[in-house]
């Protein structure tokens, strides 16, 4: 649902096409029939942007019809847990949580808690630049626990009962008004995956940014993630939410972010104003239970990595060098700045962002405010090259060649998590330098030209340890370096650390991420291994690293009972051997790995021992995995549908149309569409085609790509190309407020109208790889979108407006 | 052809030939060469030097003429000679590249010996006149030796349709040029060249049934209407008033020769166009399946 | 005799996913130049046929209506057939076209003169002559490759093994297992197309398994190697051209000069 895996993931792929001929049965849900719908038994055309209240739909048959795994429930969900008497359901107001401030479009996020937590629930802030921070907080759990539980799951303030009422409006009708997915159908998915549910089968979900790419994104995985907790199909083999990333190493540059909320390994960046001292962000941040409770380890080796010798435990282990965040700095809040001619200067290191991403008019307009760019790409992308049509730019624009990835070394981090080494193939040509060049002579030169400062803000970069061997005719710093220090090391020796449990918040061990400590165990380079599939398990443990300690399944003792032995024999994956005394199986235990079943925390206990030998999910406080999220998320506890903030109907579930937490910006250039709007009937969704890749960099310039897709085209159903007088082939014009673009028509059985409220829906698809550059050049169909967020992420809503379409070019 | 076959966006299965104009001119020049030869020799040895002279340069233009149309339609004209790297029975363009070799040689020397008494004409001859005749049918065998439905399936009639077009032009051309006192055998020849021409015509086109068409449409329909009423006029006036009129004599020989050339084109069209339409190449193949089949 | 086995291709259409990675890894690894940046419309394929400048083509075949449940997205990558008894090579003046120890049928480049014939006789209308270049070009089953031990580009870069490499013995039992165990999973359609050593061209070195008739994917359903039937050819040719001479001499039989 939400991906369209064979073309976006077709390597990946080959694995569906595995399981199928061994009898899995493939359901695609999409608004369109793509190469995955061709491969799989059925395919459930629904309406874009409506996934929630297909899988709400889903979790009230499960609970209605009883078909939830209920002893995995009892015992690692927090189905059990009451819920502060605070908590007001949507159900109470129409499609609001508590704690709404309708000033601020936010929520406060107190009464969400669990019963007992309410006091302290003060970690709010976070949340409000909408940063995730990790386990509930502001309380103590005895035994890992929360205070009040209820292990009949009758009580109705429990998490079941309430989530109970939450979904008990999705039913198959709502179903078929609110997606088009005609009831019976939507009956037979949901047989479908109940049926391969449970103890004995397990069903995974794959989602990819069909799902992410709306102002509710991030609700729609927890509403899977519920539907699989309920069914039992986390932490088991053959289950599972699998999130298919992005470009190649899209995965390790969330968990290195180049986000400005968070640190490497997930930790928080500390905010101004709260976090002064390193001994208030792991107040914040380390909950005493579960592994966040090692928090401090993890960021006092980070700064050990970062700073070396200089961080010491007298100056905070140079705490005060990282920054604060005092606001959203996201992408398109830099945008909006940008256009506010408020900022300076924009370095742009593989992104081109004028063709992918929403609103390209105001991306060209704003980077024209600029005093400077940095351009460091393989081509002169459209980002690049903006000012060419913009006579009166000043911006001073630098494009850099950048070096590719087979003339460099490094890791990928996949979808996985896995970490594989690529060797560097050639030398690249001419001035082309990779990154890790760039960055480390970038800073090279800044410290020597800062090197006689006496300005304090200067120190952080000054005292950096910036020593890294370099290789090869352009000095290129070792990749391999760079890798064993963010795999950590002791201070004391200089050798390497093999595991995360290993850190220490003493000073006496550096590491740079301490999700991928290990990763040079034994001073080896662990994620180079490429030992064959058919020369070891089923698992491979031995191809690659995955982070942590090369776990290949996260939260893995769920696939074991509470008593430790495996669920069922088909599905044995680890165990508890009692003889050895110690947690056994195919992968590497994701749970301590003496830590017995009946394993019950002393009262002083913190930190993963705090847990019980029964709860599985290790980094959550109450070691349980979570139906109802009492934090972490800006925008409500549980999914609820909302309407995408542009839609051809009104929120047939509740009173509150959208998202109320979404971020918006409504002005003359990004205006939105009103419900309903005549002039924009019509439900568009941009998406990628395999023949390309995104804002088109690494493809349009290359033949043997641009000849098998050479134009922007958009597609639509015969029936809409009816109403509307669009010719096969032939030009048609797609407006919107912020934009027209025009596009080869290609008219297909492959886009369906679908019957929604009442009224037939026609969806209108657009792959949005073009731009204006290159060999096979085009429109973008970024043009069309507006700014309109999610709340948690930021991620722009691209899989879901409105618009109207033409025949015909657009007017020059 | 009216049946429905299914077919991949209505693209066609295969490739449309490659050759050029060139190649047609080729098969009519060749042609009327290989044909003369035969000619020349039993002219001259039924003591008609006139005609026997004039066929002897007939076959040598040709044969001259017609290498040089080849190596242009060629991709690669400098490597023409790769032609003769190889001699093989699988191909009839490698027989007839070999042929041609031989004959245009054997003329050569023919004509040596024939117009400047050089050494070796007598031997030359009958050789030339024995190779002329392969040179102007092995075209129809090359051509039919392709995938290209009524080429393929017409593998019957055209050999014999091109030596008889070739006879026709043949003789027409030294209709036209020898003296009405020794043209007879060349009238006969062009006469009895294009009766032979449209009667094969005929039963080609109606044994092919529903592939007959493309005979019948675009380029390759007008062409051959023409053809068919030019050989068919000129046959009439070599036949009659033509045998006493040199004017009327010379006018027919000239039809025919245009219509010859015509029909030519005609067969080449046709290929191209059963070649660009998959109902041609699926079609007969779906019968041939479902008769096999029953 | 050596022990060399043919070499072929077994391509799984029922598998294939369209993702053209065949298509891109034989032109990268061949150096095949572009072939033109057209929009054709034909569903996802923007390729068209395979030709002098395309070795792998992946056909898009979009069926029924949206309406019905049983639409269906056809995929399948089409290439060279290397015959058993491979009209193109048959009928190549030059011989440039050759018959490797593989057991495959590839041009010689620097003997082809580009006359054409082969590019007529193919069944398939595989093989065609590059305007720039002006000799004849198609899949050479990455001869070169083979010569190394390496599996062709095209095999090797398939996700879904829909292109399968091997011996040739070997994948037709491969593809009878397949074809059955897919008929027996209730796609009645599955039908091997080449497989057959009787049929019109001697079974392909590269055959299929289709979904559907092979029309359908712009192949032909009876391919038949013209040169099956030269001999007869042949023979006519021969009594036309002795009715030539016999023609001639009745000409000049007559009592006029
Ligand atoms: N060939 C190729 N591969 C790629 C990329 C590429 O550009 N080209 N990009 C890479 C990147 S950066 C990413 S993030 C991934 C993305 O991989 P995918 O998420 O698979 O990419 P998309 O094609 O954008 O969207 C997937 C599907 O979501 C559907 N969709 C749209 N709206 C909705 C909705 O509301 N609900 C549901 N259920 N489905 C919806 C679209 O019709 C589309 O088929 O692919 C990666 N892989
Ligand atoms: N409408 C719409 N918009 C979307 C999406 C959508 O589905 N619909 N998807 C969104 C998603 S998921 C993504 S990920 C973005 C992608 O959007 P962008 O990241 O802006 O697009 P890319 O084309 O992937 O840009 C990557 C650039 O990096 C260059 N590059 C490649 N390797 C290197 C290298 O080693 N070094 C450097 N310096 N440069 C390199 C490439 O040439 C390319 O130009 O688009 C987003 N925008
Ligand atoms: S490009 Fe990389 S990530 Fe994408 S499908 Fe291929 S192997 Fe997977
Ligand atoms: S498919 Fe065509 S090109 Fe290939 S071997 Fe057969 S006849 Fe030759
Ligand atoms: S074009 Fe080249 S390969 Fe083809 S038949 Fe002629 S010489 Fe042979
Ligand atoms: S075998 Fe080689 S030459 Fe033939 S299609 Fe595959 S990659 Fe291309
Ligand atoms: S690489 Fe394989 S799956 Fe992809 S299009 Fe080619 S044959 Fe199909
Ligand atoms: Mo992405």
């Amino acid at each position: 649902m939400g991906s369209n895996m064979a073309e976006n993931h077709p390597v990946g792929f080959q694995w569906v096409m595995e399981a199928k001929r061994r009898g899995a049965r493939i359901i695609h849900i999409d608004p369109r029939f793509s190469r995955t719908s061709a491969m799989a038994h059925d395919h459930v055309p629904l309406r874009a942007g409506s996934d929630i209240a297909f899988l709400g739909a889903l979790i009230n048959y499960a609970i209605t019809n009883d078909r939830c795994f209920r002893e995995y429930v009892c015992a690692y969900t927090n189905a059990i847990t009451i819920v502060s008497d605070d908590f007001r359901d949507t159900e109470d107001l129409d499609g609001l949580f508590s704690g709404f401030e309708s000033e601020s479009c936010k929520y406060a996020l107190g009464s969400w808690q669990y019963k007992g937590f309410e006091a302290g629930a003060a970690a709010g802030h976070r949340e409000l630049i909408g940063e995730q921070a990790h386990g509930a907080h502001g309380g103590h759990l005895a035994h890992g626990d929360p205070p009040y539980v209820d292990h009949t799951l009758e009580d109705p303030r429990c998490v079941f009962q309430i989530l109970k009422r939450h979904f008990s409006r999705y039913t198959p009708e709502m179903v078929e008004e609110v997606c088009g997915v005609p009831r019976e159908r939507f009956l037979e998915v949901a047989e479908a995956v109940c049926d391969n549910s449970g103890r004995e089968r397990t069903t995974a979900f794959v989602y990819s940014v069909g799902w992410t790419q709306h102002t509710v994104g991030v609700q729609y995985i927890r509403a899977a993630s519920i539907l699989q907790l309920l069914l039992g199909n986390i932490g088991r083999p053959g289950g599972g939410i699998l999130a298919l990333r992005g470009h190649a190493s899209i995965q390790g540059s969330t968990d290195i972010p180049t986000l400005f909320n968070i640190l490497p390994g997930y930790l928080p960046m500390p905010s101004a104003g709260s976090e002064d001292d390193l001994a208030d962000w792991i107040q914040l941040s380390s909950p005493p239970t579960g592994y966040w409770g090692h928090a401090g380890d993890y960021m006092t080796s980070l700064l050990k990595a970062w700073w070396g010798p200089v961080a010491t435990e007298d100056n905070d282990y140079c705490f005060d060098y990282l920054p604060r965040i005092d606001s959203d700095h996201s992408a398109y809040a830099a945008l909006l700045r940008m256009d506010a001619a408020e900022v300076e200067g924009y370095l742009v290191m593989g992104e081109n962002p004028v063709v992918g991403a929403a609103n390209g008019k105001l991306w060209r307009k704003a980077l024209g405010k600029l005093k400077w760019l940095v351009v460091r790409d393989l081509v002169e992308v459209e980002t690049a090259s903006f000012w060419r049509d913009q006579p009166d730019c000043q911006t001073e624009v630098f494009l850099l060649p950048a070096a590719s990835h087979v003339e460099k070394s490094g890791s990928f981090t996949n979808t996985q998590r896995l970490l594989q080494w690529h060797h560097q193939a050639i030398e690249p040509p001419g001035d082309c330098r990779s990154e890790l060049w760039f960055m480390y002579h970038l800073g090279r030169r800044v410290r020597e030209r800062l090197r006689d400062s006496d300005d304090p803000k200067d120190r952080p970069v000054l005292d950096l340890t910036w020593e890294y061997p370099t290789e090869g005719p352009s000095a290129d710093p070792s990749a391999e370096a760079v890798l064993r220090e963010i795999s950590g090391y002791r201070i004391a020796d200089g050798t390497a650390l093999d595991a995360y449990q290993q850190l220490a918040d003493d000073g006496s061990t550096a590491c740079g991420c301490w999700i991928y400590c290990g990763v040079y165990a034994n001073d080896e380079n662990q994620a180079a291994r490429r030992r064959p599939g058919s020369e070891q398990t089923w698992v491979a443990p031995d191809w690659g690293w995955a982070w942590p300690l090369n776990r290949r399944i996260l939260y893995n003792r769920a696939s074991a009972d509470p008593s430790g032995r495996p669920w069922s024999e088909r599905k044995r994956y680890v165990w508890w051997d009692d003889a050895d005394g110690k947690w056994t199986g195919e992968d590497v235990p994701d749970f301590v790995a003496d830590k017995a079943p009946d394993y019950d925390p002393p009262e002083d206990a913190q930190a993963e021992k705090a847990l019980r030998g029964d709860e599985p999910f290790i980094m959550q406080a109450d070691g349980r995995a979570w139906l109802y999220a009492p934090s972490g998320l800006v925008d409500g506890p549980m999914p609820t549908h909302y309407e995408p903030q542009e839609s051809p109907i009104d929120n047939l579930l509740y009173g509150q149309q959208s998202n109320p937490a979404r971020r918006q910006r409504a002005r003359a250039d990004n205006a939105y569409h009103r419900v309903g709007d005549e002039r924009f009937p019509f439900v568009f969704t941009t998406y990628r085609l395999t023949e390309h890749h995104t804002a088109g960099g690494m493809s349009r310039w290359l033949p043997y790509l641009s000849e098998l897709q050479p134009e922007f085209f958009v597609e639509v159903s015969p029936a809409l190309a009816a109403l509307r007088g669009l010719r096969h082939r032939e030009w048609a014009t797609v407006s919107t407020l912020r934009a027209e673009v025009e596009a080869r028509v290609l008219v297909t059985e492959r886009i369906t109208p679908l019957r929604v409220s009442d009224r037939e829906i026609h969806q209108i698809g657009l792959p949005y790889h073009w731009g204006e550059n290159g060999l096979a050049r085009g429109d973008s169909a970024n043009d069309l979108l507006s700014l309109a967020l999610d709340p948690n992420v930021q991620i722009g809503e691209y899989k879901a407006a409105t618009c109207d379409i033409r025949p015909g070019r657009r007017p020059r | 052809m009216s049946v429905e076959v299914r077919t991949y966006h209505g693209r066609q299965v295969l490739k449309t030939p490659v050759w050029t104009p060139e190649v047609p001119w080729y098969f009519f020049v060749g042609g009327m060469a290989g044909a003369a030869a035969p000619l020349a020799l039993g002219a001259g040895m039924s003591g008609r030097p006139a005609l026997a002279r004039r066929a002897w340069l007939l076959a040598l233009a040709g044969v001259g003429i017609s290498p040089v149309l080849l190596i242009s339609d060629l991709g690669r004209p400098e490597r023409f000679h790769n032609m003769l790297r190889v001699f093989k029975v699988t191909s009839p363009m490698s027989v007839g590249s070999w042929a041609l070799a031989g004959f245009g040689t054997a003329t050569a020397i023919a004509v040596g010996g024939e117009l400047l008494g050089l050494p070796g004409g007598a031997a030359a001859k009958p050789v030339a006149a024995a190779l002329g005749p392969v040179v102007s049918t092995y075209t129809a065998a090359l051509i039919a030796d392709t995938a290209i439905p009524v080429w393929h399936e017409a593998r019957t009639e055209l050999p014999f349709l091109f030596a008889a077009t070739s006879a026709a032009s043949a003789g027409a051309a030294l209709t036209l040029v020898t003296p009405a006192e020794e043209a007879g055998p060349a009238r006969r020849l062009a006469f009895a060249g294009s009766a032979a021409a449209l009667a094969l015509l005929e039963t080609m086109e109606r044994r092919l049934g529903p592939l007959g068409e493309p005979y019948r449409e675009g380029d390759a329909g007008r062409f051959g209407k023409a053809a068919k009423a030019l050989i068919g006029a000129g046959a009439l006036g070599l036949g009659t008033l033509g045998r006493k009129s040199r004017a009327v004599a010379a006018a027919s020989a000239a039809a025919v020769l245009a219509g010859a050339a015509l029909e030519r084109w005609s067969v080449f069209r046709a290929g191209f166009q059963s070649a660009e339409d998959p109902k041609y190449v699926v079609g007969p193949q779906r019968e041939r399946v479902a008769a096999r089949g029953a | 005799m050596s022990a060399q086995q043919r070499m072929g291709f077994f391509t799984d259409t029922s598998v294939c996913i369209g993702c053209k990675a065949c298509e891109v890894a034989c032109k990268e690894w061949n150096d095949v130049p572009e072939d033109g940046l057209e929009f054709t419309g034909q569903s996802y394929d923007n390729t068209g046929e395979l030709g002098a400048s395309t070795w792998r083509h992946v056909a898009f075949v979009e069926q029924g209506s949206a309406d019905d449940m049983d639409f269906r997205w056809l995929m399948s990558s089409d290439v060279c057939k290397h015959c058993t008894s491979a009209a193109c090579l048959e009928v190549c003046p030059t011989g440039a076209l050759f018959r490797t120890e593989f057991g495959t049928v590839v041009v010689q480049p620097d003997v082809c003169n580009g006359c054409g014939y082969c590019v007529a006789a193919c069944p398939f209308g595989v093989i065609d002559r590059r305007e720039e270049d002006g000799r004849a070009w198609k899949c050479t089953l990455c001869y070169d490759r083979l010569k190394d031990g390496l599996e062709p580009a095209c095999a090797k870069a398939c996700p879904t093994d829909s292109i399968q490499f091997g011996e040739l013995e070997d994948l037709r039992v491969r593809a009878q297992g397949r074809v059955e165990e897919l008929q027996a999973d209730g796609v009645a359609e599955a039908r091997l197309y080449g497989d057959d050593p009787s049929d019109g061209v001697g079974g392909f070195g590269a055959f299929f398994l289709l979904l559907d008739d092979p029309e359908v994917y712009g192949l032909p359903p009876d391919p038949v190697s013209t040169t099956r039937d030269l001999p007869d050819l042949w023979k006519h040719t021969a009594l036309a051209a002795g009715a030539l001479v016999a023609g001639v001499a009745a000409a000049l039989v007559g009592r006029s000069r």
